[in-house]
């Protein structure tokens, strides 16, 4: 079957046809040998054209056939008049082919040679995702720059895009896969850094963004955890670090900041995927940034990517008590919701971490709002629940797309309102 | 890509001939909780309707409005779907909530927390809006007999899809088969899933809305995280039979709660649920995917 539609695919490349639009494939259940041998009729018919993909053969086999645009009428008649029971099975094989056409393109195993070739509507391996990096570096040098901020438990890097036009800007920070299950969020992350070298110089509203503020992408926060996806567990959430007197490892890297750290909304226990850690900035993923957000100094928004939910929240998560400036950070929300969901109607709610989603203690956005970074967010990516962790990578491009609107929404208003 | 055939097939009944006098009517799949008729079996049956006399004796509370888009609402509305997804679901139907769009809370001391909840739900796999619906989600009080919800719940829109077609058409393809079919990893790491595989998952789902719904409460929120594996089993009778391992993650923990249910299905009947067990908590687990039992010999 494969082997026709590609041979199809050829056709149609070599001579520019869209060969069958409005085609459709017809299954067909045959109830008894009566039916079949009509079936048999049917396929004699040379002035249908059809071209059967499953012979009629026995009743309990289903039967294929591809029905050109002008036939459809007339089988669906024959097929009524004597009740065979049918359905449509492809319901426009254009599309379809069309569809595996961009498949298989996508599923070249190339290394791609620069980040024009390279594969944004895919999951990609750590290696990969280096690799890109150091790419779309050589590539901007005037633009972007690789900062190491620290190791990993098991000392692989903690790299960090710096986007800048210019010295002595302040910072605007963005996290992916901090939970290296989320695996939409870093495929995000490296969208986001294509689309900020694309932009800037073309997009007016970006390229003002970027004159006033820098832009510190770090696009694989906890790379041992997003290796361990890769080879061992799909579903690890935390950092790789063995705990003392436990054989279970890990700690959840968002619930490790010093912020509410011990109260309710983490876990004690090391074997929990919200274990606290030993104690607050215990994680090296965790202090690198502590570290880095301290000494940089003029840090004006900061946002936190995880996904599943769709929600976009403001701190607190330990507390009930709102933040000094929760109007402000609601109506932001509010706008950039609104935009995030004009480009494909993803409906996304916002509000608090703790009223919204539930009680976290020791989370990043609330130690970073709590350092004075007034604009700080986090972002539950797509979906709702239906794919959750595993979300289609045909999804990604498309949710790259619309958490960048809701992106530029926070990042122009913290332009804006710099202080 | 699956392809749904659902809206298509109320196009072609009304295009072409007129049915010949005497021809039967289009199979409706009539909802069906569980069956009842083997009580040694650990079947989960679903409460319904048993609510009314207790709420009566008790005084009453004030009911609290709640914001829909904060999570009490969504775990209630949670709750609801997998409610409708036991009843009504199948390997060619199953629902999602869309969006909460109100919801009240009354706390009835001796009972428990009774969440009334609006909200608007929609069938996956047809891509089919059900309209609005209501439930009433009563978590009963810690300490009692009782630990799972109890749950009433009706839509505007018709929750009998009509997706008998596709439905029969994979009974029999899995009736006839002489292997029985075998799957892991549904997705696979990159969200993707065979076509063949896809009903499977949608099943998967389906069945596990009976676990997730008996064990929410107010601080649980579940979702079918990935089928690990599934194995056609041999049946005794015109079901077809799945052991299942699935995963399901629970939000407000995080964990991965790894469960193995057998599963059954007809499509004249309903999805049952049998033998729920929950795995013990595996910190670090790498499942070995599933074996396909003997090939079956050829029915006499």
């Amino acid at each position: 079957m494969r082997g026709l539609l590609v041979l199809s695919t050829v056709f149609v490349a070599v001579f520019g046809l869209k060969a069958f639009e409005g085609d459709k494939v017809l299954r067909i259940l045959a109830k008894n040998e009566d039916q079949i041998s009509l079936l048999q009729d049917l396929t004699e018919m040379d002035q249908l054209q059809l071209d059967i993909w499953k012979e009629p053969t026995h009743p309990t086999l289903p039967v294929d056939i591809h029905v050109p645009f002008e036939s459809l009428q007339s089988v669906k008649a024959f097929l009524e008049a004597n009740e065979i029971e049918h359905y449509i099975m492809i319901n426009d094989l254009q599309a379809l082919i069309d569809e595996e056409r961009h498949e298989m393109q996508s599923t070249r195993f190339i290394e791609p040679r620069n980040t024009d070739n390279f594969d944004y509507a895919q999951y990609h391996t750590l290696d990969e995702i280096n690799a890109f990096m150091d790419m779309l570096v050589a590539e901007n040098p005037n633009l972007v720059t690789k900062l190491r901020i620290g190791s990993s438990y098991e000392q692989r890097p903690l790299y960090v895009l710096k986007f800048s036009s210019g010295p002595n800007r302040p910072g605007f920070w963005i996290d992916t896969g901090i939970h290296s299950r989320e695996w939409v969020t870093q495929a995000a992350g490296i969208w986001f850094a294509k689309k900020i070298v694309i932009d800037y110089g073309r997009n007016q509203a970006f390229t003002a963004i970027l004159n006033k503020m820098d832009i510190l992408l770090e696009i694989v926060t906890n790379p041992d955890g997003y290796h361990y996806t890769h080879t061992t567990n799909r579903m690890w959430r935390k950092t790789r670090k063995p705990n003392p007197g436990s054989s279970c490892v890990g700690v959840d890297p968002n619930r490790n900041w010093d912020a509410g750290f011990g109260g309710p909304g983490a876990s004690s226990n090391p074997c929990m995927e919200t274990y606290r850690g030993p104690s607050a900035h215990s994680e090296s993923e965790v202090k690198s940034i502590v570290d880095y957000v301290k000494s940089h100094g003029n840090i004006k928004g900061f946002i936190s990517i995880h996904s599943y939910s769709q929600m976009l929240m403001y701190p607190y998560g330990y507390t009930k008590t709102p933040v000094p400036n929760q109007p402000e950070l609601h109506d932001l929300a509010r706008r950039a919701i609104a935009n995030l969901a004009s480009l494909y109607g993803t409906k996304y709610t916002y509000g608090s971490i703790i009223t919204t989603i539930y009680q976290a203690s020791g989370g990043t956005i609330d130690w970073t709002y709590d350092q004075g970074i007034k604009y700080s967010y986090t972002f539950e990516l797509r979906d709702t629940g239906r794919y959750g962790f595993l979300l289609p990578a045909n999804q990604i491009i498309p949710t790259a797309q619309e958490t960048w609107l809701g992106l530029m929404t926070i990042m122009q208003h913290t332009k804006d309102n710099l202080y | 890509m699956h392809r749904c055939v659902c809206a298509a097939l109320a196009v072609l009944s009304l295009v072409g001939a007129s049915p010949t006098p005497g021809s039967a009517p289009p199979r409706s799949v009539p909802w069906k909780a569980s069956r009842l008729d083997k009580p040694n079996e650990h079947v989960i049956f679903l409460q319904y309707g048993e609510t009314e006399p207790a709420l009566k004796l008790k005084e009453t509370m004030p009911v609290e409005e709640l914001n829909p888009t904060h999570y009490p609402a969504r775990r209630a509305a949670a709750v609801a779907q997998h409610f409708l997804n036991a009843r009504h679901g199948s390997p060619y139907k199953w629902f999602h909530v869309e969006q909460v769009q109100s919801a009240t809370l009354e706390e009835i001391a001796g009972v428990g927390a009774k969440y009334h909840v609006v909200f608007s739900a929609k069938e996956g796999v047809c891509n089919q809006s059900v309209g609005l619906c209501t439930a009433d989600v009563l978590f009963p009080e810690a300490g009692g007999d009782q630990t799972a919800p109890q749950v009433q719940c009706s839509c505007e829109g018709p929750l009998a899809i009509n997706a008998s077609a596709q439905e029969e058409a994979f009974y029999r393809r899995l009736r006839g088969s002489n292997s029985p079919v075998t799957g892991n990893n549904i997705p696979d790491s990159f969200g993707f899933i065979a076509p063949d595989m896809k009903p499977l998952w949608i099943l998967a789902g389906v069945a596990s809305s009976f676990v997730m719904l008996k064990e929410s409460n107010e601080n649980t929120l579940y979702n079918l995280a990935q089928v690990a594996n599934v194995t056609q089993l041999e049946s005794e009778d015109k079901q077809l039979k799945f052991q299942y391992h699935v995963l399901l993650h629970e939000m407000v923990s995080q964990e991965i709660i790894h469960w193995k249910l057998l599963v059954t299905w007809a499509p004249a009947g309903g999805v049952s649920v049998l033998h729920p067990e929950r795995q013990p908590h595996c910190h670090d687990c790498v499942l070995p995917p599933a074996t396909a039992p003997k090939e079956r010999s050829d029915p006499e």
